[in-house]
């Protein structure tokens, strides 16, 4: 069977002033192909101003299975969120 | 549509334990909310297996999709016309790379899946094994083609699987001129000459059929529709798109002038939608078992395009290794 190339993940920043934001993956020989098949795949449409390609093995991530004990304490923190304050009506620009 | 053959495969073999049926009552539970499943997540092995099936046939619908409009962009009757049909070829091989990598998060390589197609052992759309005899019918297959496509795949949209769902939505923004670009070539066709004209109504009358086809077997003769509909893979029936369809297309079949070549069409009031004459399934069946006009000359245009590209891949594998040191002119910043 034939072997695919290196997968790749894209990242592309829209426009000056937004972050690179994960768009997709493609497969290339190396990095340079890689950035002209995202040119070619993934801005067709004037959707970026910049790429990142990262191989997609390169990147670590969180173990699913760890999901709960990362993040669930999180949801009874319910003071780190501005509404958990009531501040009476009439106090104005809080 | 472009997964019509999954409507016919008998179904997996179901879970046999209690934690098994836990688990699955928890997936089941997680889909009704409407919750997103992602790569690493569990999921029913039928599961994935309708899925995989699905995005590849889809994403092989997309790459042999690419022949019956590449076969005009030569003769395409001005530069207009001949950017606009070199776009939405292009587009399409997005679109099948988008699904490809969709279909990758499952598990399955897209070697893998090429290799299928071109071993004659993978299903693509039934419609793309019909010619295009002449310029006309770039038009029907943008308006037609196309149009049932969006149809059918607005709703996928919302699938319960995260990258197909994703893969959807950026083709859905990309097909919209697709469907538009066939209907103007249409109009400019039906508002031309006599010859013009019938080359129109010719087109259309080859293709309004297997365009309804597209959608696959009347619910009746879906055998997976009930499962794929409980996990959310599809959000509406194959008739109830057809329908949908058919609605949507009569009239702007009207507006062009053309008659629709079924005696048998009707608007029935009382259920307020057109009603069609019988389709040929039999026709359908053949099709997708390969015997349609053109799927030998499709799947030997794809294995000749795969194997006079060998020694291209192969190259630019041996430059990335000669060349480590060929990374890209920036780093990240």
């Amino acid at each position: 069977m034939t072997e695919d190339w290196v997968l790749y993940e894209v990242f592309i920043r829209a426009r000056a002033g937004l972050e690179h934001k994960h768009v997709g993956s493609l497969h290339a020989a190396d990095a340079r192909m890689a950035i002209e098949h995202a040119r070619d795949i993934y801005t067709r449409r004037q959707e970026g101003v910049s790429i990142w390609v990262v191989r997609s093995n390169d990147i670590h991530a969180a173990d699913p299975a760890e999901a709960a004990a990362l993040f669930d304490p999180a949801g009874d923190k319910i003071y780190r969120h501005p509404t958990f304050y009531s501040i009476p009506e009439e106090v104005k620009n809080i | 549509m472009y997964t019509q053959a999954l409507d016919a495969q008998p179904g997996a073999a179901g879970a046999d334990d209690a934690e098994q049926q836990a688990r699955l009552a928890r997936f089941q539970e997680r889909i009704d909310r409407d919750e997103k499943i992602e790569p690493t997540d569990w999921m029913p092995e039928q599961y994935r297996h309708m899925l995989i099936r699905q995005i590849a046939q889809h994403a092989h619908s997309e790459i042999v999709g690419m022949l019956p409009e590449g076969n005009w962009i030569t003769r395409a009757p001005s530069l207009r016309r001949k950017v606009v049909l070199i776009a939405k070829v292009q587009d399409e091989g997005g679109h099948g790379l988008y699904l490809y990598s969709a279909a990758e998060t499952l598990g399955v390589t897209r070697a893998a899946l090429i290799e299928q197609l071109l071993a004659g052992q993978a299903r693509y759309s039934s419609i793309f094994n019909y010619p295009t005899l002449t310029w006309a019918d770039i038009g029907a297959i943008g308006w037609l083609v196309d149009g049932a496509a969006i149809m059918n795949q607005i709703p996928l949209c919302r699938c319960s699987y995260g990258p197909y769902a994703r893969a959807m939505v950026r083709i859905c923004k990309e097909e919209s001129f697709h469907q538009r670009q066939g209907y103007e070539l249409m109009l400019t066709l039906a508002r031309g000459s006599a010859a013009q004209r019938a080359m129109a109504q010719d087109a259309f009358a080859r293709w309004w059929r297997p365009a309804l086809m597209m959608f696959g077997p009347s619910d009746a003769h879906s055998v997976h529709t009930a499962q794929s509909m409980r996990w959310k893979i599809k959000r509406f029936s194959n008739d109830e798109l057809r329908q949908k369809f058919i609605d949507a297309t009569v009239p702007q079949a009207h507006f062009l002038g053309l008659s629709i070549p079924d005696p048998e069409l009707r608007w029935d009031a009382a259920s307020q939608h057109f009603q069609t004459g019988p389709i040929d399934w039999g026709e359908f069946e053949a099709v997708l078992r390969g015997d349609g006009p053109c799927n030998r000359e499709r799947l030997a245009a794809r294995r000749e395009a795969h194997e006079a590209g060998a020694w291209v891949r192969a190259a630019a594998v041996a430059y990335a290794e000669k060349h480590p040191e060929h990374a890209p002119a920036a780093s990240v910043g």
